[in-house]
C-alpha cells in the first residue's frame, strides 16, 4: 500500500505492506535507523516517535496508519550543527551508556517538555516510566530532562 | 515477534465498516488504538486476515456532556480523558481510575471503545463501567443496540458482541452532587496491569449514610466483577471506621481469585480488601469536605 506522511520536515512516500510497523518503516525504508527496536510488543518505549505532536509507540502503530501525519524521530531533534539542548544535557549529565533506550527517552521527553515546559520531578518520572533503561538507573535521565527544562520554557516565551 | 500478514482497509463511515466486518464472517477484527490488538497479533495469540481501521470514522470521537450524563466516544484517547478538565467535576471516577492505564505513549493512542472490546479483566475501565452502570451503544448488520456493562463481559478477552458489531460510544448516567468514590489498584510499577484493583461510589443521604452503593474488582476473576458482599455490608450504614473495617472484611471473603506468576491468590484476597479499605477512606474524607 502506498502511504505518504511528513518525517523530520521532510514529505516521504513509501510502498509498505500492511504488516510493516511505523518503526520498521522508519528503520528499513527511510533508512531512520535512531528510532530503535526493543520489545515489538509495547512493553520497553526504544521505539518511541511523535506523531502529530504526541509520543507514541511506533512498533504499536502500522506505517498505514501514519499516512497524512507529521512524524519526528530522533534525527529530528537536533539542529543542522551540534545537539539540541535536551541532548545535550543527556551529554552533561551522562543519561547514556549503551545508548539503546536513549532515542525512546529523548522523543517521549521532547514531546513532554514541548506540551509541559514546568514539568516536575514526579511528572518526568511517571512519562519515563514507560521506557525501560537498563544501564543507567534513571536518576541522570531525570536529572537531564529536569535541567533541558529552562530552554523549553524559554522557547514557549520566545513564541507567546 | 514482527506481525503476521494482514489485510487494512480504513472506511470513512460506519456502515462500510460493518460490512466489512461482516464479510470477514469473524476473521477481520476492528483496530482502534491498537495498543492491544497489535502486540496480541505479534505474539500471534490472534492472526486476524483483515484489520479494520476506525480512525477516519467521525461518529465515534468526542465527549458529550448534558444533564443526562456524559458520552464518550469508542475512538476517545485515555489522553484525551484525563485532558478534559469538565471530566473531572461531573465523572471524577473516570479520570482517577484512567491515571492507572498505561503509559504516556499508550495513552496517547488507547482507545476507551478498545479497552471494552478487549475486555482484559486486568483492565480498569471495565471495571469503571461495571461500577458506573455505564451503557455500551454499538451498531452492527443487524442495526443498533444498548448493552449494559454488566452485559457485555463474558469471559477474559470475550464479550457479548457479535464479530459484526462495532462499539461506538459509551454512555454514563448523570452524577449526583453527593456521592462519593475513590479508586484504587495495586501495581509493581505504575502504569502497569493491576495485580487487584477497586471502584467504589454512593451516594450520601441527608442522614450521612451510603446509599446506591456500588463496588467493583479488576483482576480477580475473568470479567471485572461487582463486590456484592461489600456493597451489602455498606448500603445504609454510615462510612465510618467500623462500616469500612466491616466492607473491606466481606471483599475479602467473597471474592475466589487465582494465583499466577504475580500473585497468589491469597495474597490477591488479601489485596482487594486492603485496596477496598483505602478506596473508602478516601471516598468518606471526600464526602466529609
Ligand atoms: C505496555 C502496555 C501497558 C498497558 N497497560 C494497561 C493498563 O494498565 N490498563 C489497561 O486498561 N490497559 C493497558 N494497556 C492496553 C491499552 O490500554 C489499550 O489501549 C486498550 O486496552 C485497547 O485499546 P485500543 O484502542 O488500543 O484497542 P485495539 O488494540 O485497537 O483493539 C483491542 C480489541 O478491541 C477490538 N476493538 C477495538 N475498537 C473496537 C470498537 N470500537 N468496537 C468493537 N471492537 C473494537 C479490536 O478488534 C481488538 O480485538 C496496555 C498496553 C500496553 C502496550
Ligand atoms: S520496541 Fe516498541 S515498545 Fe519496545
Ligand atoms: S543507556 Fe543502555 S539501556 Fe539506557
Amino acid at each position: 500500500m502506498s502511504v505518504r506522511f511528513e518525517v523530520n520536515g521532510k514529505s516521504v512516500s513509501v510502498d509498505v505492506s500492511p504488516r510493516t510497523t511505523l518503526a520498521d518503516c522508519l528503520r528499513h525504508e527511510l533508512h531512520l535507523t535512531g528510532t530503535h527496536v526493543g520489545c515489538e510488543h509495547g512493553v520497553c518505549g526504544a521505539c518511541t516517535v511523535i506523531v502529530n505532536g504526541d509520543a507514541v509507540r511506533s512498533c504499536l502503530m502500522l506505517a498505514v496508519q501514519a499516512n497524512g501525519a507529521k512524524v519526528t524521530t530522533v534525527e529530528g531533534l537536533s539542529p543542522e550543527e551540534g545537539l539540541s539542548p535536551l541532548q545535550t544535557a543527556f551529554k552533561t549529565h551522562h543519561a547514556l551508556q549503551c545508548g539503546f533506550c536513549t532515542p525512546g527517552m529523548l522523543t517521549t521527553i521532547h514531546a513532554l517538555l514541548s506540551e509541559e515546559p514546568n514539568a516536575d520531578e514526579d511528572r518526568i518520572r511517571d512519562v519515563i516510566s514507560g521506557n525501560l533503561c537498563r544501564c543507567t538507573g534513571y536518576i541522570t535521565i531525570v536529572e537531564a530532562a529536569m535541567d533541558a527544562r529552562a530552554s523549553y520554557q524559554q522557547s514557549r516565551g520566545d513564541k507567546e | 515477534m514482527k506481525l503476521p500478514q494482514f489485510d487494512y482497509q480504513a472506511p470513512a463511515s460506519l456502515s462500510e465498516a460493518v460490512a466489512l466486518l461482516m464479510a470477514g464472517n469473524g476473521d477481520a477484527r476492528p483496530l482502534s488504538g491498537g495498543q492491544s490488538i497489535l502486540p496480541i497479533m505479534a505474539f500471534r495469540l490472534a492472526e486476524p486476515s483483515l484489520l479494520v481501521d476506525l480512525r477516519n470514522i467521525p461518529d465515534l470521537r468526542g465527549i458529550e456532556i448534558s444533564a443526562a450524563g456524559v458520552r464518550i466516544g469508542a475512538m476517545v484517547r485515555w489522553r484525551d480523558i484525563l485532558d478534559n478538565a469538565q471530566l473531572k467535576v461531573v465523572l471524577p471516577l473516570l479520570p482517577e481510575a484512567i491515571e492507572h492505564v498505561a503509559h504516556y505513549q499508550v495513552r496517547n493512542r488507547g482507545t476507551i471503545g478498545g479497552s471494552l472490546a478487549h475486555a482484559d479483566p486486568a483492565s480498569e475501565m471495565p471495571a469503571v463501567a461495571l461500577a458506573l452502570d455505564a451503557v455500551i451503544e454499538v451498531v452492527g448488520a443487524k442495526g443498533k443496540r444498548d448493552i449494559a456493562a454488566g452485559d457485555l463481559f463474558t469471559g477474559s478477552l470475550s464479550t457479548s458482541l457479535s464479530h459484526d458489531e462495532i462499539i461506538v460510544a459509551v454512555r454514563f448516567p448523570a452524577w449526583p452532587a453527593a456521592r462519593a468514590y475513590a479508586f484504587e489498584e495495586f501495581a509493581r510499577r505504575r502504569g502497569d496491569f493491576a495485580l487487584a484493583g477497586v471502584a467504589a461510589c454512593y451516594d450520601v443521604d441527608a442522614q450521612g449514610r451510603a446509599k446506591n452503593v456500588r463496588v467493583s474488582a479488576l483482576s480477580i476473576a475473568d470479567t471485572p466483577i461487582r463486590l456484592k458482599a461489600a456493597e451489602a455490608a455498606m448500603e445504609g450504614r454510615v462510612m465510618d471506621a467500623d462500616a469500612i473495617k466491616a466492607a473491606s472484611a466481606a471483599a475479602s471473603a467473597e471474592v475466589d481469585p487465582a494465583g499466577d506468576i504475580h500473585a497468589s491468590a491469597r495474597y490477591r484476597k488479601a489485596l482487594v480488601g486492603t485496596l477496598l479499605g483505602r478506596a473508602l477512606t478516601r471516598a468518606a474524607a471526600r464526602t466529609a469536605r
